[in-house]
């Protein structure tokens, strides 16, 4: 049987595979891994990066979860991380909220991206994927220039948080066990939802909207609760990332650059996986952080950027994972083929023979 | 009174220039169902080229045209056959959008790198001038793009119209199957026309750099501004960008009047005004097909 | 009455070229009835209208004696009447099971939203469904790696999952090796014997004189004849539609089976 990370639904219901067993246990040690990161690596400059990467973890992957599975691709979702970064700015400060009380406006920031994108997904979900993108465009435009131009927004100089008390030693802490808790949750309702009958309606959508609308599929509703579930994480991230960095301003926090990095992590780690988005985010942001401190040389790094972003899509279109999965499935294949008793099964290499049928 | 009639025709007169740079962008959506992120940028780049003809080599920009229209027109077909002619499979659409994007962004790296950050601008002797007609002011710049928006609309129109080329195109924007059944070298078509489409920008870019200073950043919102226009008038129309176009920059330019800080924003209330009503958009060609 | 699906004088125009004009058919219950004609006459485009993928200019449709014209397809779906595809509709990217799953996921009523796709008694019947097609085997394969004659099993076994009245058959036996015909009309057979009433749209003869009964033919959009397979065949007005512009018909004929062969 085929490493069910693509497919994600076994036939039989009974015993445990060993591939499952060994997925469990690489998922266990990687989140052991990740609740000690901090208490070894102390270095701040590490633990910042550390935070940024998961901000976009759980990012990539809630996109992922409305766009991957939907075949809707947004570019806009940074109208929910501008939104909950401005929100947490503007509620501190009202409210006069310090130190840890919060992290406690989060959860209303997520609120805030469910509530705005359900409007959002409205009007934009009406039509079909083309015209789609450039309306999440528009929109994120929208957000943008009311941000410069509203008062409450603090216009382009933004809006500033007071510093925070924490022990210096041990500042980055809290930042990350909270981005860790937001990317783990969205992952793991990320993967329920691919297995569920919920995932399955998004899927077939994807695939062919008419042909699920007529066997019964609601193609709005499901559209817009996967559309309004990817907006939570992302608006929770974003406040978290006005705290941290302190400053949100029109040009940052609704940056189009986001949108387009989170696309391309879900690209290269397999759109419309449960890990590829993790694992695109786990390499580009990384690289990304890392060139931004080594080319100090101006624009060099856009370029880069843009390079990068071609390659991948032009050399592994279907992503890390997916083709990963089918190479081991190819190996496997011609093994057992090599070995006694033919199996009554397609050759997986047929799935490139037919893919490139169907370009 | 004067002054909303003088916003009118400024929105005409600008109009018709943006009508030309959202007629390229709708022109290749509509024969490869691409939709071209980078023709924001690529306006900017136009405008530098005539910003470095005309301010280091002293070429008169209207001049300097007849080399940036044709190298437009190459780096067009280049990127359409390094990159977009390579996208294969169901994700078409999608992947043209990543790839676009990630050429703009190559494209405006290089600006960065060339040019720097700061803004400039480039004001050959008529762009200050302007004609006195009737309590008019009709800056000589913005009648020379007008003039330079209808002789490219109108070489496009009888293009795709009257010859036979243009015949090729219309069958493939139509059905790129049955085109290729007959005959057409749709590949070749497709390269034409994204270089057409990118050619286009050179006008338009020659003019936005005479009418503004820019930078690398402007790119931003002359895409987004194109979108609009594009999705207004309905993806794939031509004569409904031009519609678009007209309408969207008169608008803004009326809204100017009154709120200069909000007139931007009016272009995007327009497209969702529109687009809640007509989700196709005003002259809304064939939505996307089953994909 | 013991009509289960009955179509009154649809009518139908694209453009302007006018599809159906006045087509009346009759499927009794318990039927296997074939709709045949020759090319552009109509057969799918009556298909659209019953289904509701297409919408009639005038005509009435009826199920079971209740009027369904004009219905959306989900709604003519959830009533009974379920419909294979001419070109395979299935969904590529997902595995065969879970198309099946989701041929069935409207009758699954679950209110937790994140509960796994298929409860085990969906699974079942889904692998029993697959089964009886032949292609159990496949079951975790994705759906786009099946080849030609599969994916029809597959569509068929598709429709069998909501249990409908009455299965709408677009060229059950097209581009299908003979040996598959057999077996595809072995399970009309066997299904049609359990109560399954068939309206199948078709161009191979002998498959639809070998099973289908009555046979209705459709020319130009209008029923030109109706009834047993050998009263039919020997009809002038049949043969005269099928043989009667000669060349013209053969070309186009031709050029369908290329193009169905080829795109």
């Amino acid at each position: 049987m085929s490493g069910s990370t693509v497919s994600g639904s076994t036939v039989s219901g009974g015993t445990v595979s060993a591939g499952t067993v060994t997925r469990l246990t690489a998922i266990a040690a990687l989140l052991a891994f990740a609740v000690a990161f901090p208490l070894v690596f102390t270095n701040p400059a590490v633990t910042t990066d550390a935070i940024y990467t998961l901000i976009f973890v759980a990012w990539a992957a809630a996109w992922n979860t409305f766009s991957g599975y939907s075949g809707y691709l947004s570019l806009g979702h940074a109208v929910f991380f501008g939104s909950g970064a401005y929100f947490t700015g503007i509620a501190t400060h009202d409210w006069g909220l310090t130190g840890s009380q919060v992290f406690w406006l989060l959860p209303l920031a997520g609120l805030l991206g469910g509530v705005i994108a359900v409007p959002f997904g409205l009007f934009a979900l009406r039509v079909r994927r083309h015209t789609f993108v450039v309306i999440t465009i528009a929109v994120f435009f929208i957000f943008q220039l009311t941000a410069y131009n509203l008062a409450v927004t603090g216009g382009t100089s933004g809006l500033l948080a007071s510093t925070i008390n924490f022990a210096t030693a041990t500042y980055n802490n809290p930042f990350y066990y909270i981005a860790l808790g937001i990317a783990v949750g969205t992952v793991l309702i990320s993967w329920l939802i691919r297995r569920s009958r919920f995932g399955l309606q998004l899927r077939a959508i994807r695939d062919d909207e008419d042909r699920a609308r007529g066997l019964g599929v609601r193609a709005m509703r499901v559209k817009l609760s996967a559309f309004v579930f990817s907006a939570v994480p992302v608006a929770m991230v974003g406040g978290l990332w006005w705290y941290f960095i302190t400053l949100v301003d029109p040009s940052s926090g609704f940056d189009p650059l986001n949108d387009v990095a989170v696309a391309l992590m879900a690209f290269l780690g397999g759109l419309g996986t449960v890990s590829g988005p993790v694992l695109g985010a786990l390499i580009i942001e990384p690289s990304y952080l890392y060139f931004q401190q080594q080319v100090s040389a101006g624009y060099f790094f856009w370029i880069l950027y843009g390079v990068l972003f071609l390659v991948v899509i032009l050399v592994l279109p279907r992503g890390v994972i997916p083709t990963a999965a089918e190479w081991i499935g190819n190996r496997r294949d011609r093994r057992r083929r090599n070995g006694a008793g033919a199996e009554d099964r397609p050759p997986a290499t047929t799935v490139t023979g037919r893919a490139k049928e169907l370009a | 009174m004067a002054r909303f009639l003088q916003a009118v025709t400024d929105g005409i007169l600008g109009g018709a220039v943006y009508a030309l740079m959202a007629a390229g962008l709708t022109l290749i959506f509509g024969v490869m169902d691409i939709i071209n992120i980078a023709q924001g940028i690529l306006v900017v780049l136009a405008a530098y080229l005539s910003y470095a003809l005309s301010v280091h080599l002293h070429i008169d920009p209207l001049l300097g045209l007849l080399i940036t229209v044709p190298a437009m027109f190459v780096l067009g077909i280049a990127i359409e056959w390094a990159f977009m002619r390579r996208l294969r499979g169901r994700e078409r659409v999608a992947m043209s959008l990543l790839v676009s994007y990630a050429v703009a962004v190559i494209i405006e790296g290089a600006l960065y790198q060339i040019f720097g950050s700061t803004p400039v601008g480039y004001l050959p002797s008529y762009a200050v001038a302007s004609v006195h007609i009737l309590g008019f002011y009709l800056p000589y710049i913005y009648l020379i793009g007008f003039g330079l928006a209808a002789v490219a609309l109108a070489a496009i129109y009888l293009m795709l119209y009257r010859t036979k080329f243009g015949r090729s195109v219309r069958a493939t924007m139509q059905d790129r199957v049955a085109a290729r059944l007959v005959g057409i070298n749709v590949d070749r078509v497709a390269a034409l026309t994204f270089g057409i489409g990118v050619a286009v920008t050179a006008a338009g870019g020659m003019v936005f750099g005479a009418t503004n200073t820019f930078n690398p950043d402007s790119g931003y919102d002359l895409i987004s501004r194109l979108l609009s226009i594009v999705i207004l008038g309905g993806l794939g129309s031509i004569a409904g960008a031009l519609a678009a176009a007209l309408f969207m920059v008169t608008a803004e330019e009326i809204v100017n009047i009154w709120q200069p800080t909000w007139a931007t924003a009016v272009y995007y209330a327009v497209l969702v005004i529109v687009l809640l009503v007509r989700p196709t958009g005003l002259l809304g060609k064939r939505e996307a097909r089953a994909q | 009455m013991s009509s289960l699906l009955h179509a009154e004088a649809v009518s139908k125009a694209f453009g302007g070229v006018q599809a159906l004009s006045g087509a009346t058919i009759d499927v009794e219950r318990g039927a296997i009835a074939g709709l045949i004609g020759p090319n552009g006459s109509g057969k799918t485009t009556l298909f659209n209208i019953i289904t509701g993928y297409a919408r009639a200019d005038s005509g009435k449709v009826f199920l079971d004696g209740k009027a369904i014209t004009n219905a959306r397809p989900e709604r003519v779906f959830g009533l009974g009447i379920a419909r294979t595809f001419q070109l395979t509709r299935i969904f590529p990217s997902m595995t065969v099971l879970e198309n099946m799953l989701i041929a069935g996921q409207h009758k699954e009523r679950s209110s937790n939203p994140l509960a796994r796709a298929g409860g085990s008694a969906s699974r079942r019947h889904a692998m029993e469904l697959l089964d009886f097609v032949g292609i159990a085997s496949h079951a975790a394969a994705l759906a786009q790696t099946l080849s030609y004659g599969q994916r029809k099993l597959l569509e068929l076994a598709y429709v069998l999952v909501a249990d409908p009245e009455i299965l709408l058959l677009d060229e059950p036996a097209g581009g299908v090796n003979p040996s598959l015909i057999n077996t595809i009309a072995g399970k009309i057979r066997e299904l049609n014997a359990a109560g399954k009433t068939f309206l199948i749209v078709e161009h191979n003869m002998d498959f639809v004189m070998g099973l289908c009964d009555p046979v209705m033919v459709l020319d130009y959009g209008t029923v030109i004849a109706s009834g047993p397979p050998e009263q039919v065949r020997n009809d002038p007005k049949v043969l005269d539609a099928y043989l009667g512009t000669d060349d013209e018909d053969d070309e186009v004929e031709d050029g369908e089976e290329a193009s169905r062969a080829g795109i």
